[in-house]
């Protein structure tokens, strides 16, 4: 492999970990404060591309203003979910949780089908945000650089809200314990719905980016990438938001180099995501942040 | 003045009757305890307060106002603070970040640093570890942390599940020291402890509840000296 190529490589590598980490948080928060694997997640990454592409194509608005109205509606989306699919079933077994999640998403990508159409659309790049950078032999889009930066000033954001701000603390504390919370007046479910409302909006950039990068939406789109930032929360340690951060590039940065360094394995590249689960969870099951602990029964 | 008055409380808790009419008064400024056997409705009656177990009859009130029913975050910002059994201090949060727990509800940020100050002349030991993850500290040091958590509300009515249990007794005595250091401050506290000797020692009013009814009540001293008390709680025949 030539340097160029492999640069290349290693800028598409870094920018696919980035989209990884973005979305793998908000599976890594809500899990960490609701103990549920939140698959509905994945589908929000299409609604705000679906948004965003709606919200240039037709309405014909500038592509700051789309993007800005896809973060909030997804945003809410995510909250109300919370509150119509999960918050009725706080003291149910977290099965039944599970099975909410899961209905939601299927509802989302079936009512994407009938009322967008199954067929993948070409999503409008915007031309103040994509072009190409050219430097020596190797030529990248804008996006590479722009990418990793969004991500990374995200990234900082939101651990210094966990880390420093009062709902920081709230969410940590709630995460550990629900009672004791509610004797220091916190309202649990004001709490979870921000940890969604994060989670949510994280997920509406990196669904808004991905369409970028990967130029096309579809009702379906977010499937895969939402199984594999899963995956990735999991490697990084569930409930750890630092773990997902790594999990996302370290996962987004093998893929890449997979294919990179044997392109004849290039058909196995989801398969790849799979096999790094399995291991994982038969290795280290805690992930590489995560705590190994029992379950408490 | 009654802070506290609860009348004919009745709760079920899993199936069981727990607590079969219960009615008992806490004064202001006062110490009150409550003690018993293990499953005799203590803890049930505390909860039942700050309605982490719903009532199932009866009324609670607090500084004459009627608070049965009302949600737990409501009961707290009234101004009742339990410091539950078996401490539940946040372990993955630092000590620091326990006590800001602790003052969630309030916004006046000069009071706040007036009264972590006082947790920290009361407990110089919280003040050594604040940043520290308080998981990491031993079972006395979160109990310290338990209480300076519940001071952090600045409460007007102090509610203490077993503050004692699991302790050694030399940290035993320690907390019975500190209760009595924030009760000369002008604090209410209704306490609840298997310890009923020292309980008994430093309360004002006792009540003996026996399988979700209170059977016997009188000033503590009074009730140290009470021959079925001995036999029942003290160990002395």
């Amino acid at each position: 492999m030539s340097l160029d190529v492999f640069l290349q490589n290693v800028a598409n590598s870094i920018t696919l970990g980035s989209l990884y980490a973005l979305i793998a948080i908000g599976y890594t928060m809500v899990y960490g404060i609701i103990r549920l694997i939140n698959f509905a997640h994945a589908d929000l990454l299409m609604v705000a591309a679906y948004i965003a592409f709606y919200g240039i194509l037709v309405f014909t608005l500038p592509w700051y203003v789309s993007f800005a109205i896809a973060i909030v509606l997804t945003t809410l989306l995510g909250v109300s979910i919370e509150r119509v699919a999960y918050r009725p079933l706080r003291s149910a077994p977290r099965i039944s949780v599970l099975i909410s999640a899961i209905g939601v998403s299927f509802l989302l990508e079936n009512l994407g089908i009938v009322a967008l159409g199954a067929r993948p659309k070409p999503f409008p790049r915007p031309e103040d945000l994509v072009w190409n950078i050219q430097i020596g032999n190797i030529s990248f889009l804008s996006l590479t650089i722009i990418i990793p930066v969004v991500t990374i000033i995200l990234l900082i954001m939101v651990t210094y809200m966990v880390k420093k701000t009062k709902m920081g603390i709230a969410m940590r504390a709630v995460s550990r314990d629900f009672e004791t919370s509610s004797l220091m007046a916190v309202d649990v479910n004001k709490v979870i719905a921000a940890t969604f409302a994060v989670g949510s909006s994280l997920a509406a950039v990196g669904g808004i980016m991905w369409s970028m990068q990967y130029p096309q939406v579809d009702p379906l789109m977010g499937v895969f990438p939402g199984l594999k930032c899963f995956i990735a929360a999991v490697m990084g340690g569930i409930g750890s938001i630092p773990g997902a951060m790594i999990g996302g590039f370290v996962l987004g940065i093998c893929e890449v180099m997979l294919v990179g360094f044997m392109p004849e394995l290039s058909g196995y590249r989801d398969a790849f995501a799979f096999v790094v689960l399995i291991l994982i969870l038969l290795f280290r099951p805690g992930g590489i942040l995560g705590e190994n602990v029992v379950e408490k029964v | 003045m009654q802070m506290l008055r609860i009348e004919d409380l009745h709760v079920y808790y899993g199936g069981i009757h727990a607590l079969k009419g219960i009615s008992l008064e806490v004064p202001e400024n006062k110490i009150i305890t409550l003690i018993g056997a293990n499953g005799a409705g203590k803890s049930t009656t505390l909860r039942a307060i700050c309605n982490q177990v719903p009532a199932a009859s009866g009324k609670i009130y607090f500084e004459g106002e009627d608070i049965t029913g009302l949600p737990t975050v409501d009961i707290v910002k009234k101004g009742i603070t339990l410091v539950p059994e078996g401490r539940r201090i946040f372990s993955n949060l630092t000590v620091m970040e326990n006590l800001q727990m602790g003052a969630y509800a309030r916004k006046d940020k000069a009071g706040i640093n007036q009264d972590l100050q006082k947790v920290f002349d009361i407990f110089p030991r919280l003040k050594e570890r604040e940043w520290q993850v308080a998981g990491t500290l031993s079972g006395g040091e979160q109990q310290m942390l338990a209480i300076g958590r519940a001071l952090m509300s600045r409460p007007r009515l102090l509610m203490m599940d077993e503050p004692s249990l699991g302790l050694a007794p030399l940290l035993v005595k320690e907390v019975f020291r500190v209760i009595m250091d924030i009760h000369k401050d002008g604090m209410t506290i209704l306490l609840i402890e298997q310890n009923a000797t020292a309980a008994l020692h430093i309360a004002d009013y006792g009540y003996v509840l026996e399988t979700g009814t209170i059977t016997l009540q009188g000033p503590g001293r009074e009730l140290a000296e009470n021959e079925q008390v001995k036999k029942a709680y003290l160990g002395k025949a």
